[in-house]
């Protein structure tokens, strides 16, 4: 309890310290509120999530991870998540420098479009590359007749991977290079410099920590989607099953022990993706 | 040469960024969005009603926004004392606990699902102290609220953060040299200062919670008319090759979704327009 006595609020405020900040026990009731709070909510669940893993122990644990089926769907999540990151990397960049760079009619309602996947629902998410290129969809006579497969199939999983990974590179990037403006591109060009040259060596270090953000937020939630991609998979074992979809069906077979150690390893994913991002956090604050 | 000090002359890309861009969020986002649209053009309007006005369906609808304002009201009064308590005070542990609030937004859904499922049911750590008190969380009301406050946690305590950082000690100076007691200076001071990012972060946390899929489905036991949510209810109707079905539930949501995303925005321009 006694460092919370050293409240950066109280700093030389002496003599109205007493109505400044909150009585003792006040404090005490808040701090122990939220930590109560944060640790049923943050805390048990991920206790919970590796108890649950290894309750049947280790080895049970290491095979669940390295069956065929997990190691298909730990393989069809890369390959979704290498190909999802690298195209909403490029439409992030392109789209923050036509946005922060250049002034045009409608550029705050184009912004308010790249944040739409946000505000869907993942099931809808999912739904109109049914209605897209489904067997019933618009074109799925034309894709069916040249045997070509998007929905229960990959390409329709990195469609939806895609969409609800959409605004993530964009968001960070668009901000942040909003406020610092063109006037070093300005006087690169100036001094000379080419198109390329600038981008590379005056805008790309200058957003590096945010495009770097945005790429682990983006790649977290690649290889988490659940919904989405559960519309548009078709749940074929081994060949249409991502990670988290991999988990559900272990666990809807009552398999827990399974399911907590493919859930486990999404949970290693994210911690470190909350490293990462702390790190980034504290490396911009540095520079 | 003077052209070459304006700046649409001096940085290339322009038509090249906006084209791909556009052609880009056209591909992924619009026009399958516009897709959903135009398919519930192929129902009568009749049809279109019955199907988003079913009993079903306004079951669904009740749970969805019933305890999707709950799980938001839940996450805006304690991510009011969470974000306070991790700007203002200083305790160990606070940087972990700092880091983790972004947890739910990182966290796959579907990984929290069968979590707090584990810890909620009958034989979970804390579905087991809930029972003895005679309170069933996990397949009921209640499960759907847990798992939605779960993941709108996030949206409170980080839009709430900068706004306490940077609020301006004088106003609290102020207040208490003129003779307002804490109390006085939280509710009319300080309070009115956070109301416009409260409000943003209650909206955001609602919209988030409103079109949840995989962390609810596991733990709600999915009992039509009772624990189905809409998204689960389009699911439904999408197994039953209903699409037609799907789809006009998919575009009351749209509608709902996008009105709150308007209302965002204008929340935000207001945030902005206070803050600035």
């Amino acid at each position: 309890m006694m460092d919370t006595l050293g409240s950066t609020s109280v700093k030389a405020r002496r003599s109205t310290a007493c109505t400044l900040t909150e009585p003792l026990w006040i404090k005490g009731l808040l701090i122990g509120l939220a930590v109560l709070f944060l640790a049923v909510f943050l805390i048990l669940p991920l206790v919970v999530v590796f108890t649950e893993a290894f309750r049947k122990g280790t080895e049970v644990y290491f095979a669940s991870i390295t069956e065929p089926d997990a190691a298909a769907a730990i393989r069809l999540t890369l390959l979704t998540a290498g190909i999802a990151i690298p195209l909403n990397f490029v439409f992030g960049l392109a789209a923050a420098w036509a946005v922060s760079k250049f002034d045009f009619a409608g550029k705050s309602f184009l912004v308010t479009l790249i944040d739409l996947p946000f505000s869907v629902s993942p099931v809808i998410s999912g739904l109109i590359y049914v209605l897209l290129f489904g067997l019933q969809g618009w074109l799925g006579p034309w894709l069916a007749a040249h045997d070509f497969k998007i929905i229960f199939a990959v390409p329709g999983i990195v469609l939806a991977t895609i969409f609800v990974t959409f605004p993530f590179v964009a968001r960070e990037l668009i901000p942040l290079m909003q406020t610092q403006g063109s006037e070093e591109e300005v006087a690169a060009r100036v001094l000379g410099a080419s198109g390329w040259q600038t981008f590379w060596r005056v805008t790309l270090p200058n957003v590096k920590w945010a495009l770097l953000y945005g790429v682990i937020l983006c790649n977290a939630r690649a290889m988490g989607e659940f919904g989405a991609v559960s519309v548009v998979s078709g749940h074929i074992r081994g060949l249409t099953n991502t990670i988290p979809l991999h988990v559900e069906i272990l666990y809807n077979e009552y398999n827990s022990a399974g399911a907590f150690a493919m859930a486990s390893l999404l949970t290693i994913l994210t911690l470190v993706t909350l490293v990462l991002k702390s790190l980034i956090d504290w490396k911009s604050r540095v520079h | 040469m003077l052209q070459a000090f304006h700046r649409h002359r001096v940085l290339p890309g322009f038509g090249l960024t906006l084209g791909f861009s556009i052609f880009y969020l056209s591909l992924i986002v619009l026009i399958p969005l516009g897709t959903a649209f135009l398919k519930t053009f192929t129902m009568s309007w009749d049809q279109f009603w019955t199907t988003v006005t079913g009993a079903r369906a306004l079951a669904s609808y009740r749970l969805s926004l019933g305890a999707s304002m709950t799980a938001a009201a839940i996450n805006t009064v304690m991510g009011l004392v969470v974000a306070w308590v991790l700007v203002r005070y200083e305790f160990t542990g606070k940087r972990i606990l700092d880091a983790l609030v972004d947890l739910p937004f990182a966290l796959p859904t579907a990984v929290a699902g069968i979590t707090l499922t584990a810890m909620f049911a009958g034989n979970g750590w804390l579905g087991s102290f809930f029972e003895s008190l005679g309170v069933k969380v996990a397949f009921t009301w209640l499960g759907v609220v847990v798992a939605l406050t779960f993941i709108g946690l996030p949206f409170v305590v980080r839009t709430l953060e900068p706004i306490l950082q940077d609020l301006d000690p004088e106003i609290e100076e102020a207040a208490a040299t003129l003779g307002a007691n804490r109390w006085q200076a939280w509710t009319r001071v300080i309070f009115p200062e956070l109301l416009p990012a409260v409000l943003t972060g209650f909206a955001l946390a609602f919209a988030r919670a409103i079109g949840e899929y995989g962390s609810v489905v596991f733990i709600s036991g999915n009992m039509p008319m009772q624990t189905e949510i809409t998204p689960l209810l389009i699911m439904t109707k999408l197994a039953q090759f209903d699409y037609a079905g799907a789809t006009a539930l998919a575009v009351a949501m749209l509608t709902l979704s996008f009105g709150l995303l308007f209302l965002i925005n204008l929340l935000q321009w207001w945030s902005r327009a206070r803050y600035a």
